[in-house]
């Protein structure tokens, strides 16, 4: 399965010029608002007729200006889920999750309706109003409509960001499961490190309507430069690990990673599930040789790989941890104290609780077929 | 009391034939009025104030004007008259046929001018999200914007049946004031008044009147009611 688009499109001074390709089950388009993501998915959802280009769903062509193709959005079978949920109000939520299914020919329909209504924990909704839901329960009922139309492909227009930080959580895990647990692939508008750190496989980054780099989400999160400056503290290495064991007496969890033992605050998942972390770089604290007597659980050894000028007096220090890279931003003063080059041998260290729900979550399942 | 029901069977069929023409003006009124309305609200082409001021018309012009165009256009020897007879066998002058024809009218400016703002406060990103739901523009408007624009719809149908109720001019300059045929109740009121002695029957025709003319505006504020809270739109 594989998205390409191939666009320019200009709306009154804005312009969208974008080239990418995933083959990912979670691309997140992302980027500072008004850099053109939602315009690419409206683009995608056929809500917008580009000026120039082209955009291939698996190999089906729905948009090539130059041949003069651009299928409506109603035949294009994908699935899309608004920030602000539009639910048809003059319905219950079980005609809502209906409603795509009517319009859905029958040898294409794979959703099942119970499965759906589980996966998403709306079953307790059905004979509401969408007028008489939460903000977070409405967002699910919208996941579920999108999902019950069997689409090819579901795109997700910051389906979080008009939620506080409660429903949000109580969102994440469901879109964890939908990447997990079906066979869609999902295109994913955010602006939020911290969401596309948690949810996505590959990263298409957006500046000013143009793609400013794309790739595993993993490589993407460690360019600190790509990341806005208000959240660029926000960004880090991307780990992905396992859980190894839970420590119940001390209330933790140890998670095993290529860079080593990882301590985080208990989590409520089995032995041996993946999970993926996001190691801020300003949670990390660079020591010189093995420290003792510190509060720090873990200490990871790894060399430094790179060393790039951040805002201020901050630098960013990249620290490869037996393959995966870490990051630690820290002062400049700091880095000249502790004579720190290239190459240098050093101890990345990070709290646990500096691990909340915010920057951990569900990883991604070791894909058997690529 | 009793007076008030006693009618003479022409006073009745003027109160049976107006509630007749008030619907069929009424329901033939709808699927235009609908379309209009959505040419208006959404349609951008050239001519569409020229479109705007002829539908509304009838709305400033005397109402004698509209029925003698209407006389003009729609009589026997008029264009559409003769021509609607000739294929059709419909014949509208001097019949009540003419006269709902006249209320029709008459009453669209008010029912195109209600659904065209119900129609304008349709948030068109829900017909977007149907849209991708797989639903073709033609089926978004019935599942979607038809039933969100129900209470404008309701609203539009009750101004035009109560305009119809009440039409005079038009009515009588178009298709007469014939007992049983073209005489509704205000044209009957109107004989009423033209004869010695006629006042008790201008009475009891006039208090029927303003009892329908109630009724209807109650049954449609029970069914915007009902339709409002079954939606429940916040």
């Amino acid at each position: 399965m594989t998205v390409t688009v191939d666009i320019s499109h200009r709306l009154g001074d804005f312009g969208v010029d974008a080239r990418f390709e995933s083959a990912g089950r979670l691309t997140a388009l992302f980027g500072p608002s008004g850099s053109g993501k939602t315009t690419l998915i409206n683009l995608i959802a056929g809500l917008i007729r580009p000026d120039k280009g082209r955009i291939a769903v698996d190999g089906r062509v729905l948009v090539d200006t130059a041949a003069g193709i651009f299928v409506p959005k109603h035949k294009r079978r994908i699935g899309m889920v608004f920030q602000d949920a539009r639910l048809f109000p003059h319905m219950s939520v079980a005609s809502n999750l209906r409603y795509g299914r009517w319009f859905t020919p029958t040898a294409e329909r794979y959703a099942d309706f119970n499965a759906v209504v589980d996966l998403l924990g709306i079953g307790p909704l059905l004979e509401r109003r969408p007028a008489k839901l939460s903000g977070g329960e409405k967002q699910r009922v919208a996941i579920g409509r999108a999902l019950l139309a069997s689409p090819k492909l579901l795109l997700m227009d910051e389906p979080l960001a008009s939620l506080d930080d409660a429903r949000k959580a109580e969102i994440l895990p469901y879109i964890e499961r939908l990447r997990d647990e079906t066979k869609i692939p999902i295109v994913y508008v955010s602006h939020s490190v911290a969401e596309v750190a948690r949810l996505a496989s590959d990263v298409v980054v957006l500046a000013q309507g143009k793609v400013a780099a794309a790739g595993p989400t993993t490589a993407i999160m460690q360019r600190l430069d790509l990341l806005p400056a208000e959240e660029r503290g926000e960004g880090g290495g991307v780990l992905d690990t396992a859980v190894l064991r839970h420590d119940e007496v001390f209330g933790m969890t140890v998670l095993g990673s290529a860079a080593g033992e990882i301590r985080v605050p208990l989590l409520a998942m089995p032995v041996g599930a993946p999970v993926r972390i996001r190691v801020r770089a300003r949670d990390v604290m660079i020591a010189t040789e093995q420290p003792t007597g510190l509060s720090a659980l873990n200490i990871l050894p790894g060399t430094i790989v790179a060393i790039e000028p951040g805002e201020g007096p901050a630098v960013e220090v990249a620290i490869d941890c037996n393959g995966a890279t870490i990051l630690a931003r820290i002062t400049e003063q700091s880095r000249q104290a502790l004579k720190l080059r290239l190459g240098r041998k050093v101890f990345a260290v990070v709290k646990t609780v500096s691990f909340d729900r915010a920057n951990t979550g569900a990883g991604l399942p070791v894909e058997s077929d690529g | 009391m009793t007076w008030l029901l006693d009618l003479t069977p022409d006073e009745w069929n003027a109160v049976r034939l107006s509630i007749k023409v008030a619907t069929v003006a009424m329901l033939f009124s709808l699927p235009p009025g609908i379309l209009i309305a959505l040419v208006l609200a959404r349609g951008k082409f050239w001519g569409k104030t020229l479109l705007n001021g002829l539908v509304h018309l009838p709305l400033i012009l005397p109402p004698v004007v509209t029925g003698y165009l209407l006389l003009l256009t729609f009589g026997r020897r008029g264009p559409a008259g003769a021509f609607l007879a000739e294929h059709f066998g419909i014949v509208f002058s001097f019949r009540w046929t003419g006269a709902a024809l006249a209320c029709g009218i008459m009453g669209f400016p008010l029912m195109v001018r209600a659904i065209r703002l119900s129609i304008e406060a349709v948030d068109r990103k829900m017909e977007a999200a149907a849209g991708t739901l797989g639903a073709n523009p033609l089926l978004v408007f019935a599942t979607i914007t038809l039933p969100l624009i129900l209470p404008g719809l309701i609203a539009g149908a009750i101004l035009s049946f109560a305009k119809a109720m009440g039409e005079f001019g038009a009515t009588i300059t178009f298709v007469s004031n014939i007992p049983n045929e073209t005489q509704t109740l205000p044209s009957a009121i109107y004989t009423f008044t033209q004869v010695p002695g006629g006042d008790e029957g201008a009475l009891r025709l006039t208090l029927i009147s303003i009892v329908i003319s109630m009724a209807a505006l109650v049954a449609s504020e029970v069914l915007a009611r009902r339709v409002g809270r079954r939606m429940d739109i916040e």
